[in-house]
This record gives structure tokens, C-alpha cells and sequence, in this order.
């Protein structure tokens, strides 16, 4: 298999977020605004690529009894690297997307890219998986991130290209988070057929 | 008062599922019946509450006095999983009538990030114990509550969800589509309560 479409596969093929629906808490409690839905797509980008890469390293050293638990070891290794850097060099960021940070060990995407594809693949392949993966979730997440902001504030990345008195603030809402992406997801499915 | 507040807050207001969007997964994945979402609001109750006091025993008593403090996520999340696997043993043991009826939720319970979400919350006393001081009785009776309130969405939900399999739906919103626009109606109903808690509170004070 080449990189390329192991890439591709997981930024529109399948999509984390639009075909394969995992990881849904974090998409919909941290996508209030386009840059805060980006980042915690990124954060999330980092832990998936590490993790595969060390994981795919590791894949016949691993008792096959306890892969699970090692993994989840190698996962919440780097989140804790994660929540580290980012309390020292981004403590804005840090506050503001708050309990989602430590809870991306439990994101279903990064042990499922572990088991389905780091556990069966070399390092390299691996790296691209979950790059790919990551960046086809953090697109959905600025996506939804960006139409939540644009239809609850008239803004995106903090522009302001709407007047106010077209906001709805049910969009920023938890309420709005649920309704948009269920609208992306019938659009993604009706483009896919 | 105050607890009347936290159960008021942790089940209503603030509901776990619909305004802070934890434990998603398994609303949206064991929601098409009503039984199923019993069974699994019961899991759920079950293992949080035990997962919240033996963490936050954990943290008081082990990570805190040795300044670990930042192994906290990992040091958790291992616990958890050891002690979902324990329940399972012990429950098959002591009670096969409790284990038939929890017995496959539990597995899924591990990675379920209400779990995660509300540990972390009661042993960094971060969560809203209404003027309380953030102990261990306030934090089991809150993440108790929380549960609570995770299974009364489940069982709402299903319950739509039910009625909803018997009427036609077009295409591209079958399945997954619909479901979360019908969780967005019903986030938006909860959204009635909000500021209940603080009214309440001023009412008799």
C-alpha cells in the first residue's frame, strides 16, 4: 500500500468524524468556534501520529494478552506529554478547551487506528495513517467549528463577515452542536451516493 | 439545600450528556431500545460512582503526598479499566441475576469519557458542589447524580428513538443524521432548565 492512499483514506474515504462517527464528544463539546474546534483537532493529531508510530515500533514486542492496556499506556503517555506543553506554551488554549485535553485518551479514534491499523503495519505506513486520520478530524472539527461560529456570531476565526442581527446563538449552544453536525453527516451522505 | 442543588444541577441543568457532552458514545451507539438503555444507564451509575471514590481516594492519598500529580491521567485511566474488569468478576460471582442484566455494557464502559471526565473533575474539586466544600461525599453524591442524568437522557432519548424507527425518513438523514438532530431538540428542552439551580438557590436564601 502506498502513503499516499493510506493518507487520503483517512481524510475523505474514511473520515473519522462524517463515515466512521467516532470520537463525537470531542467534536461536539470543543467546535463552539473554528479556531477552538482546529486546535483541539491538532492536539488530537499529535497524540494519533505518536502513538501509531510507537505502537506500529512495538507491535511484536506487545504479549498479545495485554495489548490493550499497553496501548492505553502508550496513548496516555503522550497525552500527559500533550497537557504538559500545552500548560507551559499555550495556557490560553489549555483553559479554555479545558477537560477535553486529558479525555482524548479515551477518544475511541486513536486505540481504534492502534488496533486496526498500527498493530499490523511498519512505522512508516503507520505515521501517514494517522496523520491522515487526524487531519481528516481536525477538518471536520474546523468545519463544524466554523459553521457553528458563522451561523451563532456572524464571524469566523474571529472575523466578522455577518451583521448581528443574523446570529443565532443556539448555534454556539450545546443544542446547535448537535444539529449541524447532524446536517454535515445527511450532506456527506448524500454527496457520497 | 446545597444537595438538593447538586442533584438538581448535576441531573437537569447541567446534564452530563446534553449541555457538557460527555459519555456521547455510548448515547448515540446503545440508544435504539429502551431496554438496553436501562441496562446501560445502570452500568454506568454503577461503575462511575465506584470509579469516582476509589480515584479520588487514589489522588488524596497516593499521587498528591508524593507529588505525582501528573500522572493523574494515566494513573486513572489504568484504574478504571482494572476496575471495570474487576466488577465484571465480581458481579458474575456474587450476583449472576445483576450480571446477566450489565454484563455486556461493561466492556464498553472503560472508554466511555464520562467516566474519565467525571474523576478528573471531583479529584481536582473543579466540578459545581453548590458552596459545598469539594470532599468525598460531595463528589460521590455528585458524580451519582451525573449519572443519574446521563441514564435519564439515554432513557428519554430511546425512548424517541423507538417511535422513531416506525416512520419514514429520507434518504440522506436515515440513521445517524436524524439521531443527532433529534438529540439537538432534545439538548434544546433541557436548555429550558438553565439558571433553575441559581433561582432555587435565591428563592430560600
Amino acid at each position: 500500500m502506498n502513503n499516499l492512499k493510506v493518507f487520503l483514506n483517512g481524510l475523505i474515504k474514511e473520515n473519522p468524524t462524517f463515515v466512521l462517527l467516532l470520537g463525537m464528544c470531542p467534536t461536539l463539546g470543543t467546535t463552539s468556534s473554528a479556531i477552538n474546534g482546529m486546535s483541539m483537532g491538532l492536539a488530537t493529531t499529535f497524540v494519533l501520529v505518536c502513538s501509531n508510530v510507537v505502537i506500529s515500533l512495538l507491535r511484536n514486542l506487545i504479549p498479545d494478552k495485554v495489548h490493550i492496556p499497553a496501548y492505553i499506556v502508550v496513548i496516555a503517555s503522550f497525552v500527559t506529554a500533550l497537557q504538559m506543553l500545552m500548560q507551559a506554551f499555550l495556557p490560553d488554549l489549555y483553559a479554555t478547551l479545558g477537560l477535553f485535553i486529558p479525555l482524548i485518551v479515551v477518544n475511541c479514534i486513536i486505540l481504534g487506528r492502534a488496533e486496526a491499523f498500527a498493530a499490523k503495519h511498519g512505522p512508516g505506513t503507520s505515521f501517514f495513517d494517522g496523520l491522515g486520520m487526524g487531519l481528516g478530524f481536525t477538518m471536520a472539527l474546523t468545519v463544524l467549528g466554523a459553521l457553528r461560529e458563522l451561523l451563532g456570531t456572524g464571524s469566523i476565526f474571529g472575523l466578522t463577515v455577518l451583521p448581528a442581527s443574523t446570529n443565532m446563538l443556539v448555534f454556539v449552544l450545546a443544542p446547535g452542536a448537535f444539529i449541524t453536525l447532524g446536517f454535515l453527516i445527511a450532506l456527506f451522505n448524500l454527496v457520497k451516493k | 439545600m446545597a444537595y438538593i442543588l447538586i442533584f438538581i444541577s448535576a441531573i437537569l441543568v447541567n446534564n452530563i450528556v446534553l449541555s457538557q457532552f460527555l459519555g456521547i458514545c455510548p448515547f448515540l451507539g446503545v440508544s435504539k431500545k429502551i431496554e438496553t438503555a436501562k441496562g446501560m444507564g445502570l452500568a454506568v451509575t454503577f461503575v462511575l460512582v465506584i470509579a469516582t471514590i476509589v480515584t479520588y481516594l487514589l489522588q488524596v492519598w497516593l499521587l498528591n503526598p508524593l507529588g505525582l500529580g501528573y500522572l493523574q491521567t494515566i494513573v486513572f485511566i489504568l484504574v478504571i479499566a482494572a476496575l471495570v474488569q474487576m466488577v465484571e468478576i465480581v458481579l458474575k460471582k456474587l450476583s449472576p441475576a445483576l450480571y446477566q442484566a450489565l454484563g455486556v455494557f461493561l466492556p464498553l464502559i472503560t472508554t466511555n469519557c464520562c467516566i474519565l471526565g467525571v474523576s478528573i473533575l471531583v479529584a481536582n474539586g473543579t466540578y459545581n458542589a453548590q458552596g459545598l466544600e469539594p470532599n468525598l461525599l460531595t463528589g460521590t453524591l455528585y458524580a451519582l447524580f451525573t449519572a443519574l442524568g446521563f441514564a435519564l437522557a439515554l432513557i428519554v432519548f430511546a425512548g424517541i428513538r423507538e417511535q422513531l424507527s416506525l416512520v419514514r425518513i429520507p434518504k440522506g438523514m436515515q440513521g445517524m443524521a436524524i439521531a443527532l438532530i433529534v438529540a439537538g431538540l432534545l439538548a434544546m428542552a433541557f436548555m429550558g432548565f438553565s439558571g433553575m439551580d441559581k433561582g432555587i438557590a435565591d428563592f430560600f436564601s
